[in-house]
């Protein structure tokens, strides 16, 4: 099967590191798949993440001039990168990151993007979660498009999947039924006022639906509480990062009997337009945040760990070049990432094209060199078992040029 | 009359007590006579203007900077090193929301603030004789969102509702539009206020500072240290094309972003020092010396260089924009009548909005004069800040402690004043209508009816706060009920009360 990206990807890490690189040459049917008891967890980092800080090309001959106060130093020196290989590395936040990349259990992808190639956040966010070219067109998300096609696994029926929010993101909505379920505490509803409530709706089938699946959740968050995502209510409005406590209960509820099998999670905070900051600073602090919730999720997720895949991804990168406030502005390819004990890591895949002025998009972003629906088709088929029928036609349309990456998922 | 209750419910912020009874002779009568004039605070909250705020929270800042100055023992000559630019942007830089709940000077200085606007909000929701008027200040907050999630604007976020929008909500587009873009706290939430030039006279001071001092002798410090590089944000610039005006299909390119950035430099904040010293502290302020010269073309249109005069002549021209009318007439059409907009109303209002160069009264009469917003099915889901208003309403009662308001929307997921993103809250059911909101709903409901429930007859709160649209069921629930309390509960969470 022809897979440009890897190809690329893989001749240059037979060049840096050695034995990891070589297992990826192994043909894809060697590789069990993980299906039935995997888990998928996705993290959608609102705002558009920095990927030239967040995984810092730094040998590449032009970051360091176009990054300027906010890239991040080579490997070796104090604050430097957490080295990849001898062209990227992992921001100096990324601690617990770097400890999995290490386990051979992150795959790094940079020149990475969605197929939109204008700046808007919001149209950009849709095109990211419901798996067209096109930001309209769809009310429907990939991902629970992809529900509709899983084999039969460990979840209940309806609850196979999770958003660890009060609202359920584009995403994860369709017509396959999902939950959702936020990390403060709702102290118990009176069941009597529930039972009339649920007769006062009895006529109204919108209203039916959604508190049925209001009490089917509260039900399943009781037998699996968690005492260390319960904050006061009192937070004032610059309130700490919750994803922590986010993350926890992702994996809290994921490994109750029954559980979902699939959990979305959102970060915020990511559209560092001014004082970005760079081995420390505003975004360095943020993504200390990511790289805590992430080791938080594996902790709770105790031994299901190693059927967990982790995707985390953005709406699109920024401009190669700090502005003018010791910011970025909105760009186009920037870096993904996929982790979890079922994930055969320990690479960086990427093609990448350069921060060569002539290189760069439009005179000013990481040119994407590989589509995220390759990232998502391979994890959807290698981790969760989806058809590839299915794949190509109903959850990602149009996407017949972005092949599935393969070998993304361990034996 | 069923329409009585389409105004009141769907056009205004819910019934209080005999609300629907004065509207009753004239539904559409009630509402046109709301849209004349500016639109003040309703309530008596004393609240402090955006310049004061800045300026005490610029005073906090120092002064906790003094002492860490102080206590840490530096040198005077290290406080001197950072120059004025630096200490200037310090001032309205973000300060990260994931500190600690440790000494934050900032939002210490600021929260009284943010709370005292917040209580404002919900008193002036609570007790306006202009719920039609007040619903559409709330409309173009949203439109035009400042998120306090942003630390730097933290406090100031209402003040933008304060003071560039209840003027303007009853007036022409284009003066809303230019006041808005010029309030300080949008200024600080989009990050213009030290967008500079290439060839703006600061940039070129400094290009010729650095020069001389190349050819001056050995360097003496931060030697290695990248020097600052003087160039645009285009936040500002891309969110008024974006969401603000044009909209996202409104046919501008990225060249269109970048020029209008280069526009809008100069477009600041008074205060600062150095060079950047001038202006009212806290107040808007065009920085000269920041601003790109020259004559620059955007959408096809040159503009002469006019300083300040040649950003506010792009928006004049934004504000009349065909894409601009029929986008303004979308969010219109989509809050007040169908999540999913009916093409022919949206037609109707951005028809209205073009023929009068976007006179704000006609276009809302022209949506009054809209059928498909008088249809009887009520087909908006309330965000959590309608179902907080129409309760408050419905109870007749005005909170006094801005706790209670700031708990409320914290646990209904609608932190005030927090959309946490430009494009403002979303205006659909599908974004709030997850499972866990809804128990959220109950748990809220069932707690204000504990409070509230005293004196109060459920049946006749139906009467006065849905009317007609009470069903017999839930007059039957609210009958049965096992207490006022649990009957005030089901009242407000029934699927007449829930929408609008």
């Amino acid at each position: 099967m022809h897979a440009y990206h890897v190809d690329k990807a893989r001749r240059r890490f037979l060049l840096s590191t050695g034995a990891l690189a070589a297992s990826a040459a192994l043909p894809h049917v060697l590789f069990a798949r993980t299906g039935g008891s995997a888990r998928l967890v996705v993290m959608i980092l609102r705002g558009a993440l920095d990927g030239l800080a967040a995984v810092p090309p730094y040998a590449d001959p032009n970051y360091a001039g176009l990054h300027r106060t906010l890239a991040i130093a080579a490997p070796g020196v104090a604050d430097g990168a957490l080295a990849l290989d001898n062209t990227f590395g992992l921001h100096p936040s990324f601690a617990f990151l770097y400890e999995r990349y290490l386990a051979g259990e992150l795959v790094v992808f940079h020149a990475v993007a969605s197929p939109y190639r204008d700046r808007s956040h919001f149209d950009g966010q849709n095109v990211l979660e419901n798996g067209l070219t096109k930001p309209v067109g769809s009310a429907d998300g990939w991902l629970n498009r992809a529900l509709a096609a899983l084999p039969r696994g460990t979840g209940r029926p309806g609850e196979r999947a999770v958003a660890i929010s009060q609202n359920v993101p584009l995403i994860l909505r369709g017509d396959t039924p999902v939950i959702s379920k936020s990390p403060q505490a709702t102290p118990d509803v009176d069941e009597d006022l529930l039972a009339r409530l649920a007769d006062l709706y009895s006529k109204d089938d919108w209203f039916s639906a959604r508190l049925s699946e209001a009490v089917q959740t509260e039900k399943l968050a009781d037998e699996r509480s968690t005492q260390a995502d319960a904050p006061a209510m009192t937070a004032p409005p610059a309130a700490p990062d919750r994803v922590g406590g986010v993350a926890r209960m992702a994996a809290a509820l994921m490994r109750s009997e029954g559980g979902p099998e699939v959990a979305v999670i959102e970060a915020s905070g990511w559209d560092t337009h001014a004082n970005q900051g760079g081995a420390k600073g505003a975004l360095a602090q943020r993504l200390t945040g990511l790289d805590k919730a992430l080791r938080a999720l594996k902790d709770e997720l105790g031994p299901l760990w190693q059927q967990t895949a982790v995707l985390v991804v953005t709406e699109f990168g920024r401009t190669a070049a700090v502005n003018g406030t010791q910011g970025t502005d909105h760009g186009t390819g920037g870096c993904a990432l996929l982790a979890g004990g079922a994930v055969r890591g320990g690479r960086v895949i990427a093609d990448w094209p350069g921060l060569a002025r002539t290189a760069l998009l439009d005179n000013r972003d990481l040119r994407p060199t590989l589509d995220l629906r390759s990232v998502f088709k391979a994890v959807l088929d290698e981790h969760m078992r989806v058809d590839a029928k299915t794949l190509a036609s109903r959850i990602f349309p149009d996407s017949s040029g972005a092949r599935p990456l393969q070998g993304l998922i361990r034996a | 009359m069923i329409q009585t209750e389409i105004a009141v419910l769907r056009f205004g912020l819910g019934a209080r007590p005999g609300d629907l009874a004065a509207a009753a002779g004239d539904p559409r009568a009630w509402l046109m006579a709301q849209i004349k004039g500016a639109v003040p605070l309703a309530g008596n909250i004393p609240l402090a203007l955006s310049d004061q705020i800045f300026t005490a929270v610029l005073a906090a800042r120092e002064a906790a900077q003094e002492m860490k100055r102080e206590s840490a023992g530096q040198s005077a000559t290290a406080t001197a090193s950072a120059s004025a630019t630096a200490s200037a942007s310090a001032t309205f830089s973000v300060t990260t929301p994931a500190a600690a709940p440790a000494f934050n000077p900032v939002r210490d200085a600021y929260l009284p603030h943010y709370r005292a606007q917040v209580l404002a909000r919900a008193q002036s929701a609570a007790l306006t004789t202009r719920p039609f008027a007040e619903r559409l200040v709330h409309f173009w907050t949203n439109h035009f969102a400042v998120s306090a999630d942003k630390g730097a604007v933290f406090g100031v976020a209402g003040t933008l509702e304060n003071e560039a929008i209840r003027p303007h909500v009853a007036g022409r587009f284009v003066d809303l539009l230019i006041a808005v873009e010029q309030h300080p706290a949008m200024i600080a939430f989009l990050d213009n206020q030290y967008s500079v030039g290439k060839d703006s006279d600061l940039a070129r001071l400094a290009a010729r500072h650095e020069a001389r001092s190349r050819m001056g002798g050995p360097r003496t410090t931060a030697r290695d240290k990248p020097k600052r590089e003087f160039g645009i944000n285009e936040n500002l610039a891309r969110e008024i094309l974006e969401l603000h005006t044009l909209g996202v299909n409104g046919g501008y390119t990225q060249s269109d972003v970048t020029t209008f950035a280069q526009i809008i430099t100069g477009w600041s904040i008074g205060g600062g020092k150095g060079r950047l010293a001038g202006g009212i502290p806290g107040r808007f302020y065009f920085r000269d010396n920041l601003h790109e010269p020259g004559a620059k073309t955007l959408l096809g249109k040159t503009y002469h260089e006019d300083g300040r005069g040649q950003g506010e002549a792009v928006l004049a021209d934004l504000a009349r924009h065909p894409a601009t009318a029929r986008f303004i007439a979308t969010k219109l059409v989509r809050h007040f009548v169908a999540d999913d907009p009916p093409p022919a109303a949206v037609e109707r209002v951005a028809r209205a909005f073009l023929k009068t160069g976007g006179d704000l009264p006609q276009v809302y009469a022209a949506l009054i004069a809209s059928p498909e917003a008088w249809d009887a099915e009520m087909r908006k889901f309330k965000t959590p800040e309608d179902f907080v208003f129409s309760t408050l309403r419905a109870l007749n009662v005005s909170p006094s402690q801005p706790e209670e308001v700031v708990r409320s929307f914290d646990l209904l997921g609608q932190r005030q004043y927090t959309p946490g993103s430009p494009a403002g809250w979303p205006d659909t059911a599908k974004s709030w209508d997850g499972s866990d909101a809804l128990m959220r709903r109950v748990l809220w409901a069932s707690r204000v009816a504990g409070r509230y429930e005293q004196g109060l007859d459920p049946v006749d709160l139906a009467a006065s706060s849905v009317g007609a649209y009470a069903r017999a069921e839930t007059v039957t629930a609210l009958r049965r009920a096992s207490s006022a309390s649990q009957a005030l509960a089901l009242l407000l969470m029934s699927p007449e009360f829930q929408r609008r």
